[in-house]
């Protein structure tokens, strides 16, 4: 029985697709339930606590990992399939790699692997290492390598063969605050060219500023997919600093939104638009209040994580 | 295509992480030795023996002596050298980039196998090389069936390499390397309980030491190469001259049986790898 619908054609695939995959190791549970889609051009983040199944997810995804049950695309092509993994660029977690290689030897091996011709790698290996900041470390083993420039090599290698789908796990762990930026950097220019990027990351605030939508995982399931824009607009909360309003024009602001809560001159209250926003401010103003701050306050992706996954970690 | 490019890395792993250099750095050394050696006692023997089949009976058995030594140290290296291969990349991570990029995971283990065995090669064709050349260089003589004998030698790294690839698949590193020891050893008792079974012609003995060399050939191996290359003094007396394949010559069937047992030992390999979680 297949479970996930075919293609039309002349469409275009999803750059991941799965189905109610499932992993157990040894009688143990790691992935009870992998069921979401990535479209091509976005960016999209998968969060979870620590032992959420969110390696060994990506691992099935590459064909690292055998699934159980369920079913899964890559670029079209069944898990398994060595075939997409030519358009697919990927970081792995802890970036182990032959440290007795050099630098620029490490690309040209994995170059070779995706079968880039020797006159493409010539010129596109020096373009990487110069992205990546590694230009002056090209002749160098990797063994004298610190963890953030191995991060980086391990990156330049995710993005050897031009990838319509780059999946990094955990790709700024060992990076300091250049690395990030650069991280971001190489993100954006991969979602304007029309790549899929899988961020398998717990640091919330990259997703937050990287991704266009995000899964939150719990113990091996998929709990909910968010698109981070509307739900960063959707839940909106304003807090007012207000002196001199009467009760009932008080109690008259809960037509815009619910939550209404004071304690003192502080209000607060979470709106459904942020249009009404200037409605309110005109509002107070037209009932004689003094107003000394409305400031809109956007839930963070953190306050949501915690929100959905619960504050347990998923232990 | 992958095949190759994996194999050149083993290969340059190999060269890369001094094995190779330590291998055969002290392979010169060794060679000294024998050569140092061998011309003392060619001096010693064209005073005292003019008779040149006996003569050739004493740079028979040094050679011979030579090749044991080479063919045991080839088994070490190839099971000291290949037993982190496999397991010890998945341990560490290494095989996730690898296996990330449109490679087959067959591709992989036969890559490997073969620039392991590009390295082994280079090293029992020089050491061995080494040990005929010396001989014939000092002495004039040469063994029958020389490529005969070297190509079972090669065919006991084939074996050993092939059963430390299946076992870095589905052990870790020590646990491997303790079993393809263990398996040598049986292989080794075996072989000399079924010689002197057939000195004694007491066939439980004999029996025993067939059994040894089905679970292991590679004693069995060794003996049949020492015998094709023995002196014909030793194959006129039905090898009882021969020290090392004391009477008690391995057939052709254990040949075939062994190149069989490292197919499918490496077949099985590929296999176990394909279907584990990485």
């Amino acid at each position: 029985m297949t479970l996930l619908k075919p293609y039309n054609e002349g469409m275009t695939s999803p750059a991941i697709e799965t189905k109610s995959l499932k992993k157990e190791f040894n009688g143990k549970t790691a992935v009870r339930d992998l069921t979401l889609t990535v479209e091509r051009g976005e960016v999209f983040g998968f969060l979870g606590p620590n032992g959420a199944g969110k390696t060994t997810s990506v691992k099935m995804l590459l064909g690292l990992v055998i699934p159980g049950g369920g079913e899964g695309r890559l670029l079209g092509y069944p898990l398994g399939d060595p075939r997409p993994r030519q358009k697919v660029g990927f970081l792995p977690e802890h970036f182990r790699f032959h440290e007795w290689l050099t630098a620029a030897e490490f690309l040209r091996l994995h170059a070779e692997l995706y079968s880039i011709p020797a006159a493409r790698q010539r010129a596109h290996i020096p373009e990487l290492l110069e992205m990546v900041g590694l230009t002056s470390y090209a002749n160098q083993k990797l063994r004298t390598f610190s963890k953030g420039m191995l991060q980086r090599i391990g990156l330049a290698q995710a993005l050897l063969n031009d990838p319509d789908l780059v999946i990094l796990d955990e790709p700024t762990s060992g990076l300091d605050p250049v690395g990030r930026r650069l991280v971001r950097d190489i993100i954006r220019g991969l979602r304007e060219r029309g790549a899929a990027v899988f961020l398998n990351s717990h640091l919330l605030s990259e997703v937050e500023i990287t991704c266009d939508r995000v899964a939150f995982i719990k113990h091996g399931e998929v709990l909910q997919v968010n698109r981070l824009q509307t739900l960063v607009q959707g839940e909106l909360s304003v807090q007012m600093r207000v002196r001199a309003l009467r009760a009932e024009a008080m109690a008259g602001l809960a037509r815009w939104g619910q939550n209404l809560r004071a304690d003192g001159e502080a209000i607060t209250l979470t709106l459904q638009d942020e249009a009404a926003l200037p409605e309110i401010a005109r509002y107070l103003i037209e009932q004689g209040a003094e107003v000394y701050a409305l400031t809109p306050q956007k839930l963070a992706l953190e306050d949501l994580f915690i929100k959905i996954v619960g504050t347990d970690g998923g232990l | 295509m992958a095949v190759f490019v994996i194999a050149r890395l083993s290969f340059l792993e190999a060269s890369r992480r001094w094995i190779l250099w330590a291998a055969l750095i002290l392979g010169v050394a060794f060679l000294a030795i024998y050569a140092i050696g061998f011309n003392e006692i060619r001096k010693d023997t064209e005073r005292s023996i003019s008779n040149a089949i006996a003569s050739s009976e004493t740079y028979n058995f040094l050679m011979m002596a030579g090749l044991y030594v080479v063919n045991f140290l080839t088994v070490m290296m190839t099971v000291l050298s290949s037993v982190d291969a496999i397991s010890g990349e998945i341990a560490s991570g290494v095989i996730h980039t690898l296996l990330s990029k449109p490679v087959r995971r067959w591709q992989v283990i036969l890559g490997k196998w073969l620039g392991f065995e590009m390295m082994l090669s280079l090293y029992l064709f020089l050491m061995a090389g080494g040990v005929i050349a010396v001989t014939y260089w000092l002495s004039k003589y040469h063994s029958p069936n020389l490529w005969n004998g070297l190509g079972l030698m090669w065919l006991n790294t084939a074996l050993l390499l092939s059963i430390t690839f299946l076992g870095g698949t589905v052990l870790s590193t020590i646990a491997n390397g303790v079993l393809a020891f263990g398996l040598y050893g049986i292989a080794f008792i075996g072989g000399w309980i079924e010689q002197f079974g057939s000195f004694f012609q007491n066939q439980n003995a004999i029996n025993i030491g067939i059994l040894c060399s089905l679970l292991i050939p590679s004693e069995a191996i060794w003996r049949r190469a020492s015998y094709e290359m023995q002196s014909a003094l030793a194959s006129a007396m039905g090898g009882f001259a021969n020290p090392f394949s004391l009477g008690a010559t391995p057939s052709q069937a254990m040949i075939v049986y062994a190149v069989l047992y490292t197919l499918t030992t490496l077949g099985l390999a590929v296999r176990k790898f394909s279907q584990r979680d990485l």
